[in-house]
């Protein structure tokens, strides 16, 4: 006899950078999975699975969440954004753009979960300080950089962004 | 005027990709692949009894589950022992999969193959394995009673013993006016690179070939033991690193367990088959480093020279030896740092324990040598009443006596000879940076407001860049396209950059136009590995020779085509020219063009290099007897010895007079790691080297039940630092080229890592006014010290000399 772990599966809905996307998963599906294995938007990393390490971070209805420590069908009517909905090699968000001039990441890992909790905190901080910035990254692991250049990288990026949004074209 | 990149602080290449989502790491690979799960051992000392998988062979979608029964050939025999060494008197390896006894919790013992890892991990749940329990050994002062074994056939648990003396030091000891013993101890971290192990196998069955992906630092090893092990010729076997998130030592070991499987099963199975390793499977089935018990004598003179060293050392190597003792090789030489002892005794035991396997570490033995040695440094100043920096200045090697042989064998077999540095320079620069001379004054002001404040020094000398050799190849395409393969492997050292910046300046392009490629053995099949700080020394200079051949070959082309000579041609923005009549030029491509007779012309280009294109001399060949067709080179760079960076650092604490809770208030780095190809990237190597160090000196241990059971084994528990743990980190530089590589080049990975645990031990001791003797410490442990001394002293009259 064949043994069913798990019999059930249901269809989700995911709003995911903008596009919709329907697919039947197990209840017990991670959003870190079904991003990763099921949208095949392997930008979002897996670090611990158990929520310490922040790599997995993406953004729920613009607040960072740990994707690991989510199921895909929590996640049903949220809007969610990845490090791939947030800029393009070609076109560059100001975080990506921050940590590329200021060397903010080395081995890159946990880089993705970094720029997510960025984009979220200098959304509600434009203009932080020094302290500010550190303690805005306390919550992600990273093992390459000692976090010093990702600390100027936040400034940076409240830089550009500040820049941006002064620049006239309204974005 | 091309602008000269080495040097310069160049923004990464590979940086745009990975901060949108772009890398591809092991498990972005292979989305249709089975995936793996392992049943792994619960005990740390056992026998398996019995093995019952009848339930999970069961469950819908699990394909297959392999127990060591199963395997066959060469990969049901033991591990290689890599690095033999004629110090090893009991070298034990473990088998893919546990044949019969069991050695550390965490061994795996029944691999189980699915449509999923979620469905692979409900069967891995169901199997039942029945143990016989044994006796564990955890810890090095069980492991050293030898009342109880770890392998049977390793009397005493001793897997390797080593002596090595320079001079004689036990007259020098019994006439040396002073001398002092200091017991001390380190415990266990571990590398902790964010993303963890990881294999994906390709067994092509049509034409019979095996594709490895592994999240390693060393693909040709990973190759040519799979190839080994799955009795198949290397030219059938390729195996590629892709992105990889962070190594820092653990993935040199090779081949892993799961390394040989996962090719294994794929072959088995005629499948894609991967493994990505869980947190948990990190923390107790890939390797740990540092724990080692230390005893050191010393024997110094009244101005506090040193006269005679005797070290004595226990190292914890786990379960199972399969990377011999290159660790403890490396404590016990580079220990020596930037001192000369004149007389050096040191003995090590490598010691089995029921514990995961121990392998290098970022520094890899040399963080433990060099708190010995710098520990033994502060108590001979705390003897004597003089002040630290001036008992290590008056034992440096001073730079009029480099190269300087220490008489001892290094890690490669090779005399450990300093080819260069600076210790005076490097001294001075490091009191100027922390402000040295000014801080007693501080102390003061700051013991008046009632705060406890520490200063402390850790200096030390790497042997970096060992051989035995790296290669380059560098190939120009017709379109101007430069293409750079080194065999080594990138966990995120910046080598698409640094060593585009190198071909960039030798051969006269832009470094837009250079594309390199690391770690992939169809591109370069000769390679060693990244470790030992040895990236950019290695695979720096043998990229620079082979684009100095293709620069050769490039001129050679182009002066008979311009009928000058080759003295009179420069190379500039990809254009080749006579200097002083810039427009008589021809542009690298073309020259790609004609170093490529053809018959053939699949675009304008080509048209150019066909045989009914030009005018060519009917006499000679097309190709020369001596020469190739193509723009490109190869060659190697092979040195003698490793090339010796070396810092020095100071840390500033703070530690609560209530709590014991211990901050970094200031870390200071001056750093020598010869010529500089890309400012950025090393003081990034530095950063994130001291936050490994913080991490080690204050935060992480393996927290070892007496049962083996490893208690802390999640980021939950194990305590890595963020942000918020990691001080501002202030950094100065000494240049001090190695005399050694065309290039100048001295290692900066792991430097950073290296002295920290000696600089905060020794910060710490000089806020509290006693000696540290145990590191990591934690404030509770800090708290402890203080009670122990407070209760000693008030139950004898006799004070403790600080040290």
């Amino acid at each position: 006899m064949t043994t069913e772990t798990s019999n059930t599966t249901v269809e989700v809905t995911l709003n995911v950078n903008g596009v919709a996307h329907t697919r039947e998963v197990e209840p017990r599906r991670l959003l870190s999975d079904f991003l990763r294995h099921d949208l095949r938007l392997t930008g979002t990393h897996v670090g611990c699975e158990h929520g310490v390490c922040g790599t997995c971070t993406v953004l729920v209805d613009g607040d960072p969440m740990r994707s690991c420590l989510m199921f895909a069908v929590s996640a049903q009517d949220a809007r969610i954004t990845t490090v791939e909905g947030l800029g393009t090699q070609d076109d560059m968000g100001p975080v990506q753009q921050a940590f590329v001039e200021c060397h903010g990441l080395q081995c890159g890992f946990c880089t993705p979960g970094f720029v997510t909790t960025i984009t979220a905190f200098i959304e509600e901080n434009p203009d932080p300080t020094s302290e500010e910035a550190r303690e805005a990254i306390s919550g992600n692991l990273c093992r390459c950089t000692g976090y010093q250049n990702i600390c100027k990288a936040v400034l940076r990026a409240a830089e550009i962004k500040r820049e941006g949004a002064n620049g006239g074209d309204g974005a | 005027m091309s602008t000269r990149q080495f040097g310069q602080p160049v923004q990464r290449k590979e940086d745009p990709r990975l901060v949108t989502g772009n890398g591809r790491y092991l498990d972005d690979l292979g989305q249709d692949a089975y995936e793996v799960a392992f049943v792994r051992s619960p005990h740390a000392h056992a026998r398996i009894t019995d093995i019952d998988v009848d339930e999970a062979v069961e469950i819908d979608g699990v394909v297959a589950v392999f127990t060591h029964e199963d395997l066959d050939g060469p990969a049901a025999d033991r591990l290689p022992l890599l690095i033999p060494h004629p110090s090893i008197e009991a070298g034990r390896t473990g088998y893919p999969l546990a044949k019969d006894e069991i050695n550390h919790v965490g061994e795996a013992i029944v691999m189980v193959v699915a449509r999923d890892r979620y469905l692979a991990e409900d069967a891995a749940q169901r199997i039942v394995v029945t143990y016989e329990l044994l006796p564990p050994v955890v810890g090095i002062a069980k492991s050293r009673d030898g009342e109880l074994l770890v392998h049977d056939d390793a009397p005493g648990n001793v897997a390797a013993h080593l002596l090595q003396e320079v001079g004689n030091v036990e007259p020098a000891m019994a006439a040396a006016p002073h001398t002092l013993t200091l017991d001390l101890e380190i415990e266990r971290s571990a590398c902790m690179p964010m993303e963890g192990k990881g294999v994906l196998a390709h067994w092509d069955s049509d034409e019979q070939r095996m594709r490895i992906h592994s999240s390693t630092q060393t693909t040709t090893g990973v190759r040519a033991a799979v190839a080994a092990k799955l009795a198949l010729p290397l030219a059938q076997v390729e195996c590629i690193a892709p992105d990889v998130g962070g190594g820092f030592g653990v993935k040199i070991m090779h081949p892993w367990p799961e390394e040989v499987l996962i090719p294994w099963a794929s072959r088995r199975l005629n499948h894609d088959v991967k493994w990505t390793e869980d947190r948990r499977e990190h923390f107790t089935s890939s390797a740990h480093e540092r724990g080692q018990l230390q005893t050191v004598t010393v024997g110094f003179d009244d101005d506090g020279r040193l006269l005679a060293l005797d070290v004595k050392f226990w190292h914890d190597n786990g379960a199972y030896l399969p990377y011999g003792v290159i660790v403890p090789i490396i404590t016990a030489t580079q220990l020596l740092g930037p001192y000369k002892p004149q007389n050096y005794r040191v003995e090590f035991w490598s010691m089995y324990t029921n514990t995961v396997l121990v392998t290098p570490y970022r520094g890899a033995g040399r963080p433990q040598g060099c708190y010995a040695m710098e520990r033994t440094m502060d108590a001979i100043a705390a003897e004597l009443g003089l002040d630290r920096t001036e008992v290590r200045s008056r034992n440096f090697i001073q730079p009029e006596e480099m190269p300087y042989d220490q008489g001892l064998l290094f890690q490669d077999g090779r005399p450990l000879k300093y080819d260069s540095g600076d210790f005076p320079a490097s001294l001075a620069k490091l009191k100027a940076l922390v402000g040295w001379d000014d801080f007693p004054a501080y102390k003061k002001e700051a013991e008046a407001q009632g705060r406890k404040v520490g200063l402390g020094i850790g200096c030390y000398v790497e042997g970096t860049g060992v051989g035995p050799y790296e290669g380059g190849h560098v190939h120009v395409e017709t379109s101007g396209r430069v293409n750079v393969a080194t065999g080594l492997t990138t966990q995120g050292q910046g080598h698409q950059t640094i060593l585009a910046q190198i071909v960039a300046d030798e051969l006269g392009v832009s470094i837009d136009d250079v594309h390199v490629t690391t770690g992939d053995t169809r591109r370069m099949p000769y390679a060693v590995g990244t470790f030992a700080s040895r990236g950019a020394v290695m695979s720096g200079n043998a990229v620079a020779l082979a684009a100095r051949a293709v620069r050769a070959k490039a001129l050679r082309i182009a002066a008979d085509a311009l009928e000058v000579s080759e003295d009179d041609l420069q190379i500039e923005d990809g254009t080749i020219s006579v200097k002083g009549a810039p427009h008589a030029s021809i542009a690298l491509s073309t020259v790609a063009v004609m170093s490529n007779p053809l018959r053939y012309a699949f675009d304008e280009s080509a048209k150019a290099a066909t045989q009914f294109a030009g005018t060519y001399d009917p006499d000679k060949p097309p190709i020369a007897d001596d020469d190739e067709p193509g723009l490109e080179g190869k060659d190697f760079y092979s040195p003698t010895q490793a090339t010796f960076a070396n810092g020095m650092h100071a840390a500033i604490v703070e530690t609560d007079p209530v709590t014991a809770e211990i901050k970094i208030l200031r870390y200071c780095v001056v750093h020598d790691c010869g010529t500089v190809v890309n400012p950025m990237i090393v003081e990034g190597q530095v950063h994130g080297g001291v936050a490994q160090g913080v991490g080690g000196a204050l935060y992480e241990r393996m927290a070892y039940d007496e049962s083996g059971q490893l208690l802390n084994a999640s980021f939950m528990d194990f305590l890595i630092p963020y942000a918020s743990e990691v001080p501002h980190i202030e950094t100065d530089h000494l240049e001090t080229p190695s005399p050694l590589n065309p290039l100048g080049i001295k290692g900066a990975g792991e430097a950073g890592t290296i002295p920290v645990t000696a600089t905060i031990a020794s910060a710490i001791s000089d806020a509290e006014g006693f000696a540290i003797r145990s590191m990591p410490i934690s404030p509770d442990e800090l708290w402890d010290l203080r009670r122990q001394r407070a209760l000693a002293a008030t139950s004898s009259s006799t004070p403790e000399e600080p040290a």
